[in-house]
């Protein structure tokens, strides 16, 4: 079998800007909800031993206290998670006083952080990501230097850091989604899952680049489009089965990983199948269009 | 015998010792059943604990923003704040707390296992206190002593002991008595050396006020001895058991009346003890306002440990997963290679009680991560050893140029991962870090695991045997 990677990149260019597109409209209708270690304020989470309180009734005792916007949102059977603005530790165990009046409860788990530390950790995961795909780019221009023909070095590098930001784009787009729909947040776990995504996928990139560059060397430059269909024949099987051995175990995390990780699960599952469509119908094809877009160049630059 | 099979057996050897140590209890029973049954006094095996996050333990974790306005030697201060900080929280009686600085002036305190945080928040956020007690005369020692012995036997008679007339008295040290000097006069203490011995001491300057309250204390306890206090207990520990407690007493000697303000705590201690004893003074002489917590956790111990539950029925079944889809897939290699990958697993476990590394529920998320993307490398060997075979080439050949064409490649995709987890390293925050840690020393052992062991076990298992069988391979 030899398949003809290539020949329809139009289409998948068109199919990635669509989901691409798509997914900056949700982030700009939707924005992306921040969990409270980046927004700021305090999240509590609760089991009734009783039934649970219709979230009104909740919201309404709460009331009393200057909490702000309450969100309440049940777990499991009994349980719920209330999130309000930052408060001290004697209104914390005073709201906890007044739940206890309403229904028997207890507190599983309680957070509160502070507006300045929120802040930070929103800049630090920024700079983070920013260097991350930086030194990604600038180090398959470095590993791919001795192929610099015919498509130079770091020609290699902008195609992969394309193939990145779309694998992280597309996740986030998800995630404004289901924030909008089902409040889910963009917690430290989820942030930690993207990086990961941005690890994974450039190993795709660079096993299919590696592929072509060994072929170059080997064959010399001549039908660059041929040697790169090639060798994305040569390297699907492995891409596939990478895929696939990393997706049953992120599965089985989101099934059977319990809450917290359920989401991580899920910003991985998303971003490592669109990482994995990115590097073989993304990175490559990119390349040999921007090969031809550089030939028609010259021709057009020589007739003149 | 070459030395293919001297390496394979130092593998096996690895892998065993490996996977008791990462998981002792059933060797360990079957050694206590050995044991009872033969009467052997055979030891256990090492046992060592996991290190668990709070998010999986359950317990409370705090950041404080300290208010360093008005000290000048900043790094000290916040050393002495952490100090004081970890006195405390030692006398709350948990297990491993950890009291951090982070950055310039952030103080993090992590408390696993409590649960009433509102008596830690309160006690942790409470001004360091210094006294200096002098001696009680000896009737008023024997007062108290007599009256803690009543409450006892009281407390023993099941009476209430509040009911006892006095009861207070017996709350108080009966040897030392509160005097009026206490930290707020002292200005700073410094560690000096003596001129002709070398031996450090320690030289305490009063402020103006606190001048004359000590020529005044020291006046009238010449040749008695003066107990510093921090906090109600002894300022350093003295019996050397490692915890401070009532035991415990730092009380040097008043030779002379001093005036002036300065004096100077000589007597055999070294400069690591010296430099505790000043760093605490100046603790309570410049307290360090903290004030209320900027974030705070609070994880209740089930959910913590039904998370720990979950995430690693998770990672069974996903390492079962791949086991199975490597042996359909890549049948006999992928056999060996699952083989690698457990080894690999009991390698991870095992560092991570041996640095120890701190596990959270993401470092879990990430390690299990880790064990699907850790077959990458085999995969990549072997679908290269598989075009080889194809080609022609004998098994030997496959199998080496599998390994070396596979290399290049292996190599770029990890050490770009590496770099990733390195920048996350040193940009990001405590819990990311964990994560890249994590992350990090999943790749290099998975390299070690799916490059040196799968090559190991390839060439001690597929020899002349297998070409008979090929559909193996």
């Amino acid at each position: 079998m030899n398949f003809n990677f290539t020949k329809y990149s139009n289409i998948y260019y068109i199919i990635s800007v669509i989901l691409i597109l798509a997914s900056i409209v949700c982030l700009a209708l939707f924005g992306l909800k921040f969990g409270i270690e980046f927004a700021g304020g305090s999240n509590m989470q609760v089991e009734f031993e009783g039934q649970r309180p219709p979230n009104d009734t909740i919201e309404q005792i709460l009331s009393g206290f200057d909490l702000g916007q309450i969100i309440v949102q049940p777990t499991g059977e009994k349980g719920a998670i209330i999130q309000f603005k930052g408060v001290d530790e004697a209104t914390h165990q005073q709201i906890l006083a007044k739940l206890n009046e309403l229904v028997p409860t207890s507190e599983k788990s309680f957070q509160y952080v502070g507006p300045s530390v929120g802040q930070e950790l929103r800049n630090k995961t920024e700079l983070a990501i920013f260097l991350a795909l930086l030194a990604i780019t600038l180090y398959i221009a470095f590993a791919f230097r001795k192929v610099s023909r015919p498509v130079n070095s770091w020609k290699y590098g902008i195609a992969s850091l394309i193939a990145l930001i779309h694998d992280i784009i597309i996740p986030l787009g998800m995630f404004s989604v289901l924030g909008k729909m089902y409040n889910v947040e963009i917690t430290i776990p989820i942030i930690a899952a993207l990086l990961t995504v941005l690890g994974f996928s450039v190993h795709d990139t660079i096993v299919i680049f590696d592929r072509i560059r060994e072929n170059i060397l080997r064959q010399g430059m001549a039908q660059f489009e041929e040697t790169i269909n090639w060798s994305l024949n040569q390297t699907l099987g492995r891409s596939l089965s990478t895929v696939f051995s990393t997706l049953i175990v992120l599965i089985s995390i989101f099934f059977f990983g319990g809450q917290t990780l359920k989401y991580f699960a899920l910003a991985l599952i998303v971003g490592i199948t669109s990482g994995a469509y990115s590097s073989i119908f993304i990175a490559s094809p990119l390349l040999v269009s921007w090969y031809k877009w550089d030939l028609k160049k010259a021709q057009k630059s020589n007739k003149k | 015998m070459q030395q293919k099979y001297y390496i394979f057996i130092a593998v096996v050897i690895l892998a065993v010792l490996a996977g008791i140590f990462s998981y002792p209890n059933y060797v360990n029973q079957g050694i206590d059943f050995l044991n009872n049954k033969f009467l052997w006094t055979l030891p256990h095996f090492w046992e060592k604990d996991y290190v668990f996050g709070l998010d999986l333990q359950g317990g409370v974790s705090l950041v404080y923003q300290a208010d360093l306005s008005t000290v000048e030697d900043k790094a000290g201060a916040m050393a002495g704040l952490r100090d004081v900080i970890e006195r405390r929280v030692n006398v709350f009686g948990v297990s491993e707390p950890v009291v951090q600085i982070q950055g310039e002036s952030r103080l993090a305190v992590e408390l696993p296992g409590v649960t009433d945080v509102k008596q830690a928040i309160e006690m942790i956020g409470q001004t360091p206190y210094l006294e200096f007690d002098e001696e009680r005369t000896a009737e008023e020692a024997q007062q108290i002593l007599d009256k803690i012995a009543e409450l006892q036997k009281a407390q023993e008679d099941g009476k209430d002991i509040t009911s006892v007339e006095n009861w207070q008295l017996a709350l108080q040290n009966p040897y030392y008595k509160p005097t009026e000097l206490t930290g707020k006069y002292l200005t700073k203490a410094n560690v000096i050396f003596d001129n002709t011995t070398y031996k450090a001491q320690i030289e305490l300057l009063f402020n103006d006020e606190g001048a004359k309250i000590f020529e005044n204390v020291t006046g009238r306890n010449i040749n008695k001895s003066l107990a510093i206090f921090l906090d109600g207990s002894s300022i350093i520990d003295t019996t050397g058991d490692g915890k401070i407690d009532s035991s415990d007493l730092y009380a040097p000697n008043v030779l002379d009346k001093i005036p002036g303000g300065k004096a100077v705590i000589t007597g055999d201690m070294s400069t690591q003890k010296a430099n505790e004893i000043a760093r605490r003074l100046n603790s309570g002489a410049l307290p360090v306002k903290i004030g209320n917590p900027i974030s705070q956790e609070t994880v209740g111990p089930t959910l913590g440990s039904v998370s720990l539950q979950k995430s690693l029925m998770a990672g069974i079944y996903g390492l079962l997963a791949v086991i199975v889809f490597m042996v359909l897939f890549y049948r006999l290699p992928g056999l060996l290679a699952s083989f690698a990958l457990i080894i690999y697993v009991v390698l991870v476990l095992s560092l991570f009680k041996l640095i120890p590394v701190t596990l959270t529920l993401a470092g879990i998320g990430g390690f299990v991560l880790s064990i699907g993307m850790a077959v990458d490398a085999n995969i990549l060997i072997f679908a290269r050893m598989k075009e080889e075979i194809k080609a022609g080439k004998s098994l030997e050949q496959s199998i080496n140029e599998g390994f070396n064409r596979a290399w290049p490649s292996i190599r770029d995709s990890n050490f770009n991962s590496l770099i990733v987890c390195a920048i996350l390293f040193f940009v990001a925050t405590s819990f990311i870090k964990g994560f890249a840690f994590t992350l990090a020393l999943g790749i290099i052992i998975s390299l070690f695991s799916a490059i040196f062991i799968t090559r190991i076990f390839l060439q001690v298992f597929i020899g002349k045997w297998t070409e008979k069988v090929k559909w193996l391979l």
